[in-house]
């Protein structure tokens, strides 16, 4: 099997591997296709399957951390933004005051989204918030 | 008895700008302490059943959300046995040994806990840490990151000032804004000014987390270093966040192919009240090993926001680099702080950024205010606009990539001129708004916001708005570029895009370079002393070293050129000179190249004035000048004992072209003379008059007081040598060592000699 850094950098070693979140391949995105009008906003974001290849090539470079966040990262690529951003203020201290609310979330992303390193991340700072009385009101 | 005065030096003293500063005394229950408060934790860890039930003394079921985030995430069971058990000491010497390979080091930070990562590095000196630092850092090759802000938010400023940002080599720009909701209108004006020239420049405006993620997703930035964590669970909350909202985020960050780097650094939690009595740098490695256990590729620490605070300590500034240690030795990138203006001294500042340009660093600064101090939106940085040129030459100096590159005049006003044009042609395509003339080439000239005539903050505020609410994107950004003829520079957003996707930049401390990613991946830091590591290419330190301004051979001799070569020259030497009869008579030695090849003093003074001046003077004082050539020497001193010993009276003057003049007696030893003017450069025509008359009344027998050239401190080393070094080396060219001097005519001007 060959090695994943092998493919670093994706852009210059395996630019058939970059496809964007819309399908479109790396080769694709030139000056003269987006002056065609054929690259939308869905062809200039990443896709889940270059971020599992970059975490595979990040913990074959022995950093197994920044591995699972970019798995967790490609977990939410097709998470819409709104859905992201108030996941993220139900996380932050003193938003909710019932756990079964993020409790909830995390069963949302798992089911919906097939997010399960962010469901398991969102149900351990349920444990933790609880413990550490987090579930109360700031403002 | 009257008591003893005050010592005036110390209102001077109080005059200078260190008095500005403020210092601390150390004082760990109110949070001032740096390495060390009786209030840290001894390292400790405890494993069972595969789970860490214990860090630094604090049992599981006490876990604050640190510690239970760091024992979760951050410590790796494998290797935790070895880490916790080894001699601080020891691993403090592994860490400046260079037979010790980094990633050794690594494997033994991802098993140990915060206080006992603060053990190790607290036994190191700063010159160790700084040593570890250039073994442990993660890229080999330095960079930059540049803030561009302006007080207007002026997109055309901000274009123009992305665009030199760009020249002068800094690998990142980061922007923020005066009014929050003009943070559209920033992000794609320093875009498009980031797109002018070499391109490739990753970019973050800085804003509240929700809108960042947005200005992300539509193509304008590429990076954000906005992911703040603290050390104390007070502090933590009262930033509005947890470790899990922090992670979350950066993981939404990499979602949409943007960089993320965390922020923290000492003293953030002493400035928001929440230290816990703790050491700021106990603090900071609980920061730090949460950081790596988010996941988030790097870190911009050493300070931030708490830097005056902590150089205001004992010890501060090896805080700071101690903290930026503990970052790249955990494997993250390091955006080395040395932002925030840690002192009105400038002395400080300068010994501040020091260590870093001989370590290197991932990102020198976590944002050099390439702007005006005033134009800083973050407020001031370390370094500044004002600042650059000595940054520049303090890389020059040590032979140290600092990430910067001396720019010239004539690129600059060219690249100026056509960010300023490319971000007018895409407001005018995109129907966001038209710029008069006046105003681009009001803001191209500008050194800051203060001088322009452009964009005032509420228009700029309905572009943004209109940016933002008609969905715009970097897209539409490439297309408006390109219909309006600016193809260089849609086609360097295009590249960003296509980064983008690739998802290359996501690695740790990626930057790129000729378009290309550049991380700790594919160039990682493969320092082992002497002949490995980084060192600048031939073709980098060309650029590096060659500041505004060199003084070359040709340039100084080309400015001493006689303006009318063909002139008949105005000292005409005759016979050999014979010693002289008269008892008043003052022989004046000039040198080989006196009025020849040389014309000037280093003060600038005409040698024609100079010597009027000196025989006018023995004039007045009731002498007789005489002029000679002396020719088998050019040091002041032969020359005046030379010129002493042709004399009736046996007192002579001899005098240098650069300026430097002595009077001399016959009888004495070489370097015993009777007056000296060895500032040249601050010696006036009065002077040389005064020297003359002096000479004549010491020929009768007088004793004048002696002229006295009086100076002010300055370093005429400094500001003559180079020059003075060059032309001294054509007067010691023209030396015959056995010819005899010369009688010289005058054949120009009231005043003149002739024999």
């Amino acid at each position: 099997m060959t090695d994943p850094l092998d493919l670093y950098p994706i852009s210059e070693k395996s630019p058939d591997s970059a496809v964007s979140a819309s399908g479109m391949p790396l080769d694709r995105l030139t000056l003269e296709e987006v002056m065609s009008g054929r690259v939308g906003t869905g062809d200039i974001r990443i896709s889940a399957e270059v971020l599992r290849l970059q975490a595979g090539i990040a913990r074959s470079a022995g950093r197994d951390r920044l591995a699972l966040n970019l798995e967790r990262a490609a977990e939410l690529v097709d998470v819409p933004q709104d859905i992201i951003l108030e996941a993220y203020e139900m996380l932050r201290p003193g938003r909710l005051t019932d756990p079964a609310l993020l409790s909830a979330r995390a069963e949302m992303l798992r089911r919906d989204y097939g997010a399960h390193a962010i469901a398991a991340m969102i149900d351990e700072a349920v444990a933790v918030y609880s413990r550490r009385n987090l579930f109360r009101r700031r403002y | 008895m009257t008591s003893a005065p005050r010592w005036r030096r110390f209102d001077e003293w109080d005059a200078r700008m260190l008095r500005h500063d403020l210092f601390a005394a150390e004082d760990p229950e109110a949070g001032f302490a740096t390495f060390h408060s009786p209030w840290d934790p001894s390292p400790s860890v405890r494993v069972e059943d595969g789970r860490v039930v214990e860090i630094d003394g604090k049992p599981e079921a006490e876990f604050d959300i640190l510690d239970a985030y760091i024992a979760a995430h951050h410590l790796d069971l494998e290797a935790i046995g070895e880490a916790m058990a080894i001699d601080p000491v020891d691993v403090a010497r592994m860490l400046v040994d260079i037979n010790v390979p980094r990633q050794k080091l690594e494997r033994l930070a991802r098993g140990m806990t915060p206080a006992k990562l603060v053990s190790v590095v607290s036994a190191m000196s700063s010159l160790e840490i700084a040593f570890a630092y250039a073994k442990m850092r993660q890229r080999r090759t330095p960079g930059n990151q540049a803030h561009v802000t302006n007080a207007k938010d002026d997109p055309l400023q901000l274009a123009a000032d992305a665009a030199t940002a760009v020249a002068l080599g800094f690998d990142e720009i980061e922007t923020t804004m005066r009014v929050a909701s003009n943070s559209w209108a920033n992000a794609m004006a320093c875009a498009v000014g980031a797109a002018v020239g070499r391109g490739g420049v990753l970019f973050q405006c800085s804003i509240e987390e929700a809108e960042e993620l947005k200005i992300g997703m539509a193509g304008f930035t590429s990076y954000a270093e906005t992911v703040s964590v603290y050390g104390s669970e007070a502090a933590f909350i009262d930033g509005d966040d947890t470790p899990w909202s922090k992670a979350f985020l950066t993981a939404a960050y990499a979602s949409r192919g943007i960089k993320a780097r965390c922020t923290s650094g000492a003293s953030a939690e002493l400035l928001m009240g929440f230290h816990e009595r703790q050491s700021v740098l106990y603090l900071e490695a609980r920061c730090l090993c949460l950081q790596r256990a988010m996941g988030v590729q790097g870190t911009q620490n050493g300070g931030i926001d708490g830097a005056p605070l902590t150089t205001s300590m004992a010890g501060g500034m090896r805080e700071l680099m101690a903290e930026n240690l503990i970052a790249v030795w955990l494997g993250l990138e390091c955006a080395s702080g040395n932002d925030t203006r840690v002192s009105e001294s400038e002395i400080r500042v300068g010994a501040k950024i020091t260590p870093y340009l001989l370590a290197g660093s991932d990102l020198l600064c976590s944002g050099f205010g390439s702007i005006r101090k005033y134009d800083n939106t973050f407020n001031p940085s370390l370094f500044n606009g004002e600042e650059i040129e000595d940054y520049l030459a303090l890389q020059r100096d040590f032979e140290a990539d600092g990430g910067l590159t001396p720019v010239e005049e004539g690129e600059v006003s060219h690249l100026r001129m056509r960010a300023i044009r490319a971000i007018a042609a895409v407001f005018a395509e995109l129907g966001l708004a038209e710029v008069s003339e006046q105003r681009m080439v009001s803001v191209a000239a500008a050194s800051g916001s203060q001088e322009t005539d452009s964009f005032t903050p509420g228009e700029v505020t309905r572009i943004s708005d209109a940016i933002r609410e008609r969905g715009l994107t970097a897209v539409d950004v490439v297309r408006a570029l390109a219909r309006r003829g600016f193809d260089a520079e849609a086609r360097n957003l295009v590249l960003m895009l296509r980064q983008r996707i690739s998802g290359d930049y996501l690695q740790t401390s990626a930057i790129l370079r000729d378009g290309k990613v550049v991380s700790a991946l594919n160039d990682p830091n493969d320092y082992q002393g002497p002949g490995s590591g980084y060192r600048m290419p031939d073709a980098r330190w060309q650029a590096v070293r060659n500041v505004r301004d060199l003084q070359t051979r040709d340039k100084v001799l080309e400015r001493e050129r006689r303006q009318d070569p063909t002139a008949p020259p105005w000292l005409v030497p005759q016979a050999e000179a014979a010693k002289g009869e008269d008892p008043h008579e003052v022989v004046i030695g000039l040198s080989p190249a006196f009025g020849g090849e040389l014309s000037r003093t280093t003060a600038g003074h005409d040698l024609i004035d100079v010597v009027l001046a000196l025989t006018e003077g023995i004039r007045e004082g009731g002498g007789v000048p005489r002029l000679v050539r002396i020719r088998h020497t050019a040091d002041t001193s032969f020359l005046g004992l030379t010129a002493a010993r042709l004399s009736g009276s046996g007192y002579g003057i001899g005098i240098q072209a650069k300026g430097t003049a002595v009077i001399h007696r016959a009888d004495r030893l070489p370097h015993m003379n009777i007056e000296l003017f060895s500032n040249a450069p601050v010696t006036t025509l009065e002077h040389y008059r005064a020297m003359g008359r002096n000479a004549a009344l010491y020929a009768h027998g007088q004793a004048p007081e002696p002229v006295v050239v009086p100076v002010d401190g300055q370093s005429l080393a400094a500001r003559y040598h180079v020059r003075v070094a060059m032309l001294y080396a054509i007067e010691t060219g023209l030396v015959v060592p056995e010819a005899p001097p010369l009688e010289l005519s005058m054949t120009l001007g009231q005043g003149g000699l002739s024999t």
